[in-house]
């Protein structure tokens, strides 16, 4: 699978490169500019960028802008976007276009570098991936919602999970039930919240979180 | 609408003219004679009293000319140094009345008050008065004056037919027609005339200015030095203390790794736990600084990041052209993240409304919400904070918030906008 990466700090980039290589991903071009990585998110079409949101020469939101940019052009191209810090603001523009392809993650999630190629892998397939601290601000914006306040504890968490875009057979090991469970859940969730059920997953995640973006 | 406002007017006027005959002239007598009392020594007891009684009346006229006809009039004096009671005290507050240009200007004021502005403030219901009286001659009234013997002068009009008493009507008209049209900038004019005396001078002007910036900065200081003292508690208890147990961590892995790989392992992912610690520590504490939004994306976005964050539903209008420079920009989305954190806390509100936008070389923010009001900037909501750091941009902050709702704030910072910061797309 072929990746572009952005990212300015050359420690930092160095390190994802040797992470990817060691998950058999190949490097199709690793850059540490805005410019550099507009051309190369057009010209080599790679299967995955995975884009830093605060590039050289500007230091403003130049990666998340090139991404976004990048995705006008090549509708559902797969973009995993790192940051020191997670805006919902920024994870609105990216899901804006409803299309998937989406992650959105605290850099710190490199540290946990099975879980970090889980996300990029889904990202790549066409799914989402949202940081945990995504899922639990949007929530916590919601929190006067009725629909939202009729969820079971359990049914929350199982919320929780899949807005951050894992799989029904993740969630399930996850939170060690069966996936039987799980579905189960998931479509209490949905009629609770009056969201037209559908058997994939990714429409799945992306009906949740426009749900959750919405009110 | 006109009529109204005319008729605001005429009444408005009078009344400044009342005051300036009896109020002003009074004044202006009794300190002149007191002045020259000083020499066989009673004006030195008499003169400090009186002039501080003449201060109150000219205060209330300042603020009169403020709120009835719009025109702003600082108070110019100087604040007052600290006396020694008895004889002594009154002898040098008299002297540093004296010394004060604002105690002669307020005696000139005065002296040309009872003309000036008492013509000025009289002539919009003397316009109107002579107006009516025009048309109570033409209904009849000219009749009695005439044969009483004295033909009536109506302006250049002499009286002394039913023909003549129309035409005096119809000047009546003209009369009447200026007074209501006119005799708004008329009152107008006589608050400018208050204000080129009232007002402090250049000098004073300055001195005002010196005294405000004094005042700001030291404020200004006060935040920064408390807002270093803050960061320094939360870099020494916070990421310091994590980056200590990591090295730590990492320290008894290196002793342990052959012996004991199990346990190394743990606390190896010790280690990774309290950098994660760290790492989001001084996520929080880089939002205090300066929130990354703002620095990426400018005020207007940070706001709207802001407000995606609270749990009310917010609506935020952005009209800007460019950013604003850095500082001013900081202390503007300080200033809304403070007032939100405000109306989340203690309005109730179910609706927030932001507005932004630069007008006139100003940036103006309001935010309204649709809570139980009830805000009182002295009743310590933090509202007070907010306005002392726009102080020191020279900018200000209002609060409507009347009981029962809603609460208006609204800040104003003098400040320019720099075209947009080019971005790659």
């Amino acid at each position: 699978m072929r990746v572009v990466l952005a990212e300015d700090l050359f420690l930092l980039r160095d390190g994802l490169v040797r992470l990817l290589e060691a998950y058999d991903f190949e490097i199709a071009a690793a850059v540490d500019n805005g410019p550099e990585l507009a051309r190369a998110l057009t010209e080599l079409k790679p299967d995955v960028a995975v884009v830093d949101v605060r590039l050289p020469p500007s230091f403003t939101d130049e990666g998340l802008q090139a991404a976004l940019h990048a995705r006008r052009e090549t509708p559902g191209l797969p973009v995993l976007v790192l940051s020191q810090h997670v805006e919902q603001l920024y994870a609105g523009e990216l899901l804006a276009d409803g299309s998937g392809g989406v992650g959105y993650l605290l850099k710190d999630r490199v540290f946990d570098a099975d879980q970090f190629i889980d996300a990029v892998r889904r990202v790549a397939a066409g799914g989402t991936a949202m940081d945990p601290q995504v899922i639990s601000q949007l929530l916590a914006r919601n929190a006067r919602d009725e629909p939202l306040g009729r969820l079971t504890p359990r049914e929350r968490e199982v919320l929780e999970l899949m807005a951050e875009g894992r799989s029904n057979a993740a969630i399930a090991q996850r939170l060690v039930i069966t996936e039987r469970a799980v579905t189960k859940h998931t479509s209490n969730i949905f009629g609770k919240l009056r969201l037209p059920p559908s058997d994939d997953d990714n429409r799945r995640v992306l009906a949740v979180l426009a749900y959750l973006n919405g009110t | 609408m006109t009529v109204k406002a005319g008729l605001l007017a005429a009444v408005r006027g009078f009344t400044v003219a009342v005051l300036s005959m009896a109020v002003s002239l009074a004044h202006y007598i009794l300190v002149t004679v007191s002045i020259a009392l000083i020499p066989i020594g009673i004006g030195v007891l008499t003169t400090p009293v009186l002039m501080q009684s003449a201060r109150a009346q000219l205060n209330m006229r300042r603020r009169i000319s403020d709120e009835w006809f719009g025109v702003e009039v600082a108070v110019p004096y100087r604040k007052e140094p600290r006396f020694q009671g008895g004889v002594i005290g009154q002898a040098q507050r008299c002297q540093w009345m004296l010394r004060d240009p604002a105690t002669w200007r307020d005696l000139l004021w005065m002296f040309i008050d009872p003309s000036v502005g008492f013509t000025l403030g009289i002539l919009p219901l003397a316009l109107i008065g002579e107006g009516v009286y025009g048309f109570v001659l033409a209904a009849g009234v000219w009749k009695p004056v005439y044969d009483a013997g004295g033909g009536e002068w109506y302006g250049f009009i002499h009286v002394t037919s039913q023909t003549s008493a129309f035409m005096a009507a119809g000047l009546g008209i003209v009369f009447l027609a200026t007074g209501l049209r006119f005799g708004p900038a008329i009152t107008r004019g006589q608050a400018l005339v208050a204000r080129a005396l009232l007002g402090p001078n250049h000098e004073r002007e300055l001195e005002l200015r010196v005294e405000r910036l004094t005042e700001t900065r030291s404020d200004a200081l006060d935040t920064s030095a408390a807002e270093l003292r803050r960061i320094e508690r939360d870099l020494h208890d916070g990421a310091q203390a994590r980056l200590v147990a990591m090295g730590m961590s990492l320290g008894a892995v290196e002793r342990l790794m052959e012996r004991d790989p199990e346990r190394a392992k743990l606390l190896l992912a010790q280690a990774r736990e309290s950098s994660a610690m760290a790492l989001h520590e001084l996520r929080d504490l880089v939002r205090g600084i300066h929130p990354p939004v703002l620095a990426e994306r400018g005020l207007g976005d940070a706001v709207r990041a802001l407000a995606l964050r609270i749990p009310i539903r917010t609506e935020v209008t952005v009209e800007l052209s460019g950013r604003a420079d850095a500082p001013v920009e900081a202390a503007a989305y300080f200033a809304v993240s403070e007032t939100l954190a405000n109306a989340a806390k203690h309005s109730g509100a179910e609706q927030i409304w932001i507005d932004i936008r630069h007008e006139g070389g100003m940036l103006r923010i309001a935010v309204v919400d649709d809570g139980q009001g009830g805000a009182d900037l002295e009743r310590g909501t933090g509202l007070r904070g907010v306005e002392r750091r726009l102080g020191t941009f020279d900018g200000v902050l209002a609060l409507s918030s009347p009981p029962g709702g809603p609460t208006m704030v609204t800040m104003e910072l003098p400040c320019v906008l720099s075209s947009p910061k080019t971005s790659s797309s």
